[in-house]
């Protein structure tokens, strides 16, 4: 994609304001670009609804209403764990983005599958800690600090869902259509969606449980 | 099985909603059969319901906007109505029912009028004045649109099934709460606004990405009509402000159905965090509304004024300003519910700030009428009209932005008439003068001059009328809202602001009648050329309407003004080897997509306020499987040959060269 830059004297004739240089707008851009920019402000418009329970979190961190606190509640070995599978399923993610660009199937299912599998135990050591945590009486209902902790760990949690039906989805979609450009361009905003998942868990595990387990 | 729905839902006993409901079901019933006996169906449904041609689908959301407009207006005769009567007596809505009507009137009129009108008037210009063929993702666009059709849906079945909400257009907590508001209102209001929430942040990220990643050959950012610069900044909100919107609903829906602790009054709940969030959208939300707006007065002005918009860079300053500031000032909306005097003076002073680029804006559009040449057509009636409204509006606003001035007017009349006084004068102002400027674009003729005039006047004259009023009500005490009241110098202001609903009512019936005399004159009325107001921005440069491609040659921009400067060179060498080399188009196909998904989502939202939980799930497999089908089709794209190009195209070529010559003669 060049940029034609042209002397403002010839080709810029029209713009009152030019100042000598006018770098001329090449035109539309690619799909792939328009496709990955759109998702790009998606994930920007996601990232502002997690900062609203973010901040719901910090205001009602200390609303236990006599309940437990994050320290008497949070096991940050199950959460190291947690934040284990996700890294390294964003490594895995990267690598099943590596096979569709040299168009690897092998190394595509190997990985996606491994990302799933990934994701599947970080959904289950999450879904553990939170029936141990209704199971004490410490639900969502107790208190004010534990509706927030429930609203935002649950909202990434279900986006990891929808990551995982995507991630299914994108398999079934390679295995029968093939890398084709389509295909490429929603692989690229896949890979983008599961990133974006790890870097908002970086801030829910540093916001929410050491952060929230200081006493 | 069907969850918290029996026949005691529907308010067999309450005349008022039964007797509009009833007459809304008739005339949509009047409006299928008519469809269905005519055989228009299948024309429906393949050129309009499955289309993903961005000038359809902003078509059909002006419909979708002018159609909630007559509900919304409704609610507003009936409101002045009560409160001309109800001095000293219980006029004739009794309060659950009046409180409906002003919660109903504030959440259409915001999110089912304004919103689809703006985002109509983007969708259907941008596209055309950046040169491309469509938005950037034309399916989504056509999904974002029927998801607020779904929400409008919703509320309007309030109406009949059950009830609205009776909290005010932002049902703050805890009266929003399932303690103070334990029947399907809240609920209704919620889901009609989280799923037409997610139409209106896809539509953002389209515009977003159309107006940074789309445009045509030697569009460079600051070549872009003004409208494209407003649209981008007004979309940039939506993406931003959109967000938090979901997430405070989610909060509140999550404390109504599953006994959460957000914003109760219990166990900690916190009714603050609600009113900072709902704010950080609500603010935003205006100038996404407002921002549009001034897009168009600005090509309106400078069109109608045959000038270069005064100032442009200064515009796009002020623009891209008012969209930053407009997230600083959220708090002026609860100065009086304890921040401190430091927290309320910053954002005080922020609030006053936000003047200055919108007065930077006025007086961009009066020197840019200034020694020009200009032509009062309905459009340009708008624009100055909007001038001196605006002008009155945003004082009074500015006075409202001094904390000391706010805890004596809040939530008074005043604030009632300030904000109808920028949203009348700024938004809807806006819309008409856009809906007049680019209708012929649309459909090929223009609107009848004479009856567009009497609408504005109407309109112009019965604002004052109206809302003027409330000024004085609000300033001897008036607080919002009143069922009835007991003060007497507040009744004779109640009865003129209901002769002044008489005369914006007036207004409707001639923008009716404009539209039916138009539509009959059509033939007297045609644009020919595609260029009916001598215009000067790309979307003139295309026949009306335009073809599904837009441009059978993508426009090459040198400057500003771009068609403006074809058209002088035109002049100049007339057409002398105006014959281009056409290429196939490739198109987007048409999709139901967007039709299915909002079908599932309005059982999804009837089921989810019902609480008829296998109806739930059965709406969200289907919703999910309809986007599967969707990503499993092998075509998506047509292809239109040069030869049909070429045949379009040199038809409109003709008429543009007898419009060159004839105007070179004279």
């Amino acid at each position: 994609m060049a940029i034609a830059a042209t002397a403002g004297h010839g080709h810029g004739h029209g713009d009152p304001h030019h100042i000598g240089l006018v770098i001329e707008h090449p035109g539309p851009a690619p799909k792939r670009v328009v496709t990955g920019f759109g998702f790009w402000i998606f994930l920007l418009s996601d990232i502002v609804m997690f900062s609203c329970f973010f901040a719901a979190y910090a205001v009602l961190l200390g609303q236990t209403a006599d309940g437990p606190k994050g320290a008497e509640l949070f096991d940050q070995r199950n959460v190291a764990i947690e934040t284990v599978c996700l890294l390294l399923s964003s490594f895995t993610c990267g690598m099943a983005s590596i096979a569709a660009d040299v168009r690897n199937r092998l190394w595509f299912y190997l990985a996606m599958a491994a990302t799933g599998v990934l994701g599947l135990i970080f959904l289950a050591l999450e879904f553990r800690e939170f029936a141990a945590l209704v199971a004490r009486g410490a639900g969502p209902t107790r208190s004010a600090f534990l509706t927030a902790f429930f609203t935002l760990v649950g909202c990434h949690g279900l986006h990891v869902t929808a990551g995982i039906l995507w991630l299914l989805t994108m398999m079934a979609q390679v295995f029968a259509k093939g890398f084709r450009a389509d295909i490429m361009r929603r692989l690229l905003c896949f890979a983008l969606f599961w990133h974006a998942l790890d870097i908002i868990w970086v801030a829910v595990f540093s916001v929410v449980y050491l952060l929230g387990s200081t006493p | 099985m069907l969850g918290k729905l029996t026949w005691s839902a529907i308010p067999f006993d309450q005349p008022i909603p039964l007797v509009a409901g009833g007459v809304v079901i008739v005339a949509l019933l009047a409006v299928l059969i008519w469809v269905v006996v005519k055989g228009h169906l299948p024309y429906l449904w393949r050129e309009w319901i499955t289309s993903v041609d961005h000038k359809r689908i902003g078509v059909m959301y002006v419909l979708l906007a002018s159609v909630m407009f007559l509900r919304g207006g409704s609610d507003a005769i009936l409101m002045r109505i009560q409160q001309a009567i109800a001095y000293q007596s219980q006029g004739y809505l009794p309060p659950e029912h009046y409180n409906q009507i002003f919660s109903a009137h504030g959440t259409i009129m915001i999110f089912f009028v304004a919103m689809p009108f703006v985002i109509g008037l983007m969708n259907l210009v941008v596209p055309l004045q950046l040169g491309v063929r469509d938005v950037a993702f034309p399916t989504l666009n056509s999904v974002g649109f029927w998801l607020t059709a779904t929400g409008a849906l919703l509320v309007n079945l309030s109406l009949v099934i059950g009830e609205f909400a009776r909290t005010g257009w932002l049902a703050f907590p805890p009266l929003s709460g399932l303690v103070y508001s334990p029947g399907v209102g809240v609920d209704y209001y919620a889901w009609s606004l989280q799923i037409s929430g997610v139409g209106t942040l896809v539509a953002g990220i389209n515009l977003v990405t159309t107006v940074l990643k789309l445009r045509t050959r030697g569009m460079n950012y600051l070549r872009m009509p003004m409208f494209c610069w407003t649209t981008l900044a007004s979309s940039l909100l939506m993406v931003a402000a959109f967000p938090i919107l979901t997430a405070t609903l989610a909060m509140l829906l999550l404390d109504r159905y599953l006994g959460f602790h957000f914003f109760t009054n219990e166990a900690g709940g916190n009714v603050m965090i609600f009113m900072n969030l709902i704010w950080a959208w609500g603010h935003p939300e205006v100038y996404i509304l407002v921002l549009p707006a001034f897009g168009i007065f600005s090509e309106v002005v400078s069109t109608f004024s045959g000038k270069p918009l005064f100032g442009y860079r200064s515009m796009v300053l002020a623009t891209m300003a008012i969209c930053v500031i407009s997230f600083m000032v959220w708090l002026h909306h609860f100065f009086t519910m304890g921040a401190g005097p430091d927290v309320n003076a910053i954002f005080g002073i922020a609030s006053m700030i936000i003047a200055i680029p919108t007065g930077v804006k006025i007086y961009n559009w009066l020197f840019t009428m200034y020694g020009g040449r200009i032509r009062f057509t309905t459009p340009m009636l708008w624009s100055v009209g909007f001038m001196v409204t605006f002008i009155i509006g945003g004082l009074t606003g500015v006075l409202v932005a001094v904390p000391p001035a706010d805890f004596i007017l809040h939530n008074s009349m005043f604030l009632v008439a300030h904000f109808h006084n920028v949203i009348i004068g700024g938004v809807l102002f806006g819309a008409f003068a856009g809906f007049t400027y680019w209708f012929p674009k649309a459909f090929g003729f223009r609107l009848d001059e004479r009856w567009g005039k009497a609408a504005f006047w109407c309109t112009f004259i019965g604002f004052y009328v109206t809302f003027i009023p409330l000024y004085a009500a609000g300033m001897l005490g008036m607080t919002r809202r009143m069922q009835h009241y007991d003060v007497a110098v507040w009744r004779p202001w109640m009865i003129v602001a209901v002769i002044g609903m008489a005369i914006l009512t007036m207004a409707v019936v001639c923008q009716v009648v404009q539209l039916v005399v138009s539509i009959r004159n059509r033939e007297s009325l045609r644009d020919r050329t595609g260029d009916p107001w001598d215009g000067r921005s790309l979307e003139w440069a295309t026949s009306s309407p335009p073809p599904v491609f837009n441009f059978a040659i993508s426009p090459d921009v040198r400057g500003e003004d771009a068609y403006w400067e074809m058209k002088a060179k035109a002049r100049q060498q007339q057409f002398a080897h105006a014959q281009p080399e056409y290429q196939d188009i490739e198109m987007p196909r048409n999709s139901p997509t967007g039709f299915v998904c909002a079908f599932f989502a309005s059982i999804m939202g009837f089921a989810l306020i019902w609480h008829i939980w296998w109806m739930v799930i059965l709406g969200l497999i289907g919703a999910w499987a309809t986007f599967v089908v969707f990503a499993w089709r092998d075509h998506d794209e047509y292809v239109i040959p040069a030869a049909d190009v070429a045949r379009i195209d040199r038809a409109n070529i003709e008429e543009r060269r007898n419009l060159v010559s004839l105007a070179g003669s004279v």
